[in-house]
């Protein structure tokens, strides 16, 4: 409940800063607006907090979530792809849900057939029975993206400690998580069963976190190596990442405007 | 009559020519693929692979098109000085983050699956960098500038949606932002890039 309650304070903030940090700089805008290349442009309202954030997430990386990365890319490739497997498929009982509420009844059909037939066949998710009859795995979903799908901009951007980069609106969303909207949350930590604890609900989310992390290891640190300011490149990254996930983009046709590259053609 | 006559034939085997030669942007990316291959899984020294990639690059990327792209509003108010300063800056780094970025990888496998052709200026052209025991699969999509059709040239790279350049550009703008809108500050930290 202390969690829930220190999240909801952040959020509350950061829309206070919205208001009150935002007014103050012109270069600023949080309003959604669209800039000459199709994007949204997102406030980054907190900076030099934000900053501060990152660089001490940078340090935890590398003390602790980069060695253990590493460590566990010592496993085997199939142990690595069970497990990957296995937190994708209990990511479905967040997916499912918001498929629904993005109108897109197919896929939350597709996903709930993949859902039953891997946790039960594929022995809790670790194998994907379901892509061979078929059921080809779809994108994930979740309450941030539904919020934007419903048409709720971004906010603010900033950057939390441990979990890193986020806006106001996919920080609301993961508050839905833990509000009810997610299943596994609800039967390892809200409900007290014989069957799972919230340790296991931690562990599953710190595996998660460690199986990205291995995955990206070399491309982590190609971006480290390349970057002048990477605080900058990450942010810019996540908020594509984001725009093209709540617009369900998957083509680069559809993701890019070709305005700037226009402007510059005529120059 | 006669002449009219020469100069349709003219046309029409100029066209024709203008067929024949023009670079396919999907033959482009695979012809630069094979080669960086070659390249990456030679057992040359990694100076030797550094000096072949960046002749790669400068063949077949539009870095100083890339360049002024980066800068965003900011080159609207560049002066001729600076502009040619940033330039040969922009070329330096980008040269020394794309071989540095390449080098690691010892033998990558990208299959182009399609292109698509956005105007006249601009091809999408579509592709795969195979799975390895280390990472799942990735899409990369390469933004071709084909305004001149003979010699397509790499504007952008597109990794999991995400544009290179795009990011590159907000990195920079941050830099010149932060210094209160000195393009300086983006030239000193170059230079520092450059000399680590």
């Amino acid at each position: 409940m202390n969690k829930l309650f220190s999240i909801l304070i952040i959020i509350l903030l950061s829309f206070l800063g919205n208001i009150a940090i935002a007014g103050d700089d012109g270069k600023i805008k949080v309003d959604g607006n669209k800039n000459n290349n199709g994007y949204e442009e997102v406030g980054d309202c907190f900076e030099k907090i934000n900053r501060g954030v990152f660089t001490f997430n940078q340090a935890l990386d590398k003390v602790i979530f980069k060695p253990l990365a590493k460590g566990y890319r010592v496993f085997p490739q199939p142990i690595r792809s069970g497990t990957s497997n296995a937190l994708s498929n209990l990511g479905n009982v967040v997916t499912i849900p918001n498929n629904v509420l993005q109108g897109q009844f197919k896929n939350a059909g597709v996903n709930t057939a993949r859902f039953v037939i891997n946790s039960t066949l594929g022995i809790a998710g670790i194998f994907d029975v379901a892509s061979y009859y078929g059921l080809k795995k779809r994108d994930k979903e979740d309450y941030g993206q539904t919020l934007g799908v419903w048409g709720a901009g971004p906010g603010c951007y900033f950057v939390l400690p441990i979990l890193g980069p986020t806006t106001v609106r996919d920080s609301l969303g993961s508050v839905v998580n833990l509000i009810g909207g997610d299943a596994w949350y609800n039967v390892s930590v809200v409900n007290d069963t014989q069957y799972f604890s919230e340790a296991d609900y931690y562990a599953s989310k710190l595996l998660d976190g460690i199986d990205f992390r291995a995955k990206n290891l070399e491309s982590f640190d190609s971006l480290e190596n390349s970057s002048v300011d990477l605080y900058a490149s990450v942010r810019s990254l996540y908020l594509q990442d984001r725009y093209r996930k709540v617009r369900n983009i998957d083509k680069t046709t559809e993701t890019l405007s070709d305005d700037d590259w226009e402007e510059l053609d005529s120059q | 009559m006669k002449l009219i006559k020469r100069l349709i034939i003219f046309l029409v085997f100029l066209n024709l020519s203008n067929t024949l030669y023009a670079k396919n942007p999907s033959a482009l990316i695979n012809e630069i693929v094979d080669e960086a291959a070659s390249i990456l899984s030679s057992d040359d020294p990694v100076e030797s692979k550094i000096i072949k990639l960046n002749a790669i690059a400068e063949s077949s990327v539009d870095i100083n098109g890339i360049g002024m792209y980066t800068l965003g509003k900011y080159r609207k108010s560049i002066t001729d000085e600076q502009k040619s300063k940033y330039q040969k800056l922009f070329r330096s780094y980008f040269l020394k983050s794309f071989s540095s970025r390449l080098v690691d990888y010892t033998n990558p496998r990208i299959n182009v699956v399609s292109q698509k052709k956005i105007n006249d200026k601009y091809t999408i052209v579509n592709s795969i960098l195979e799975a390895t025991s280390k990472r799942p699969q990735v899409k990369i999509d390469w933004r071709i500038y084909t305004k001149n059709p003979d010699r397509p040239l790499i504007r952008d790279l597109i990794v999991e949606g995400l544009s290179l350049a795009r990011t590159q550009k907000e990195e920079f703008n941050s830099i010149i932002q932060n210094n209160d809108g000195d393009i300086n500050a983006l030239f000193k930290t170059l230079e520092e890039f450059l000399i680590k």
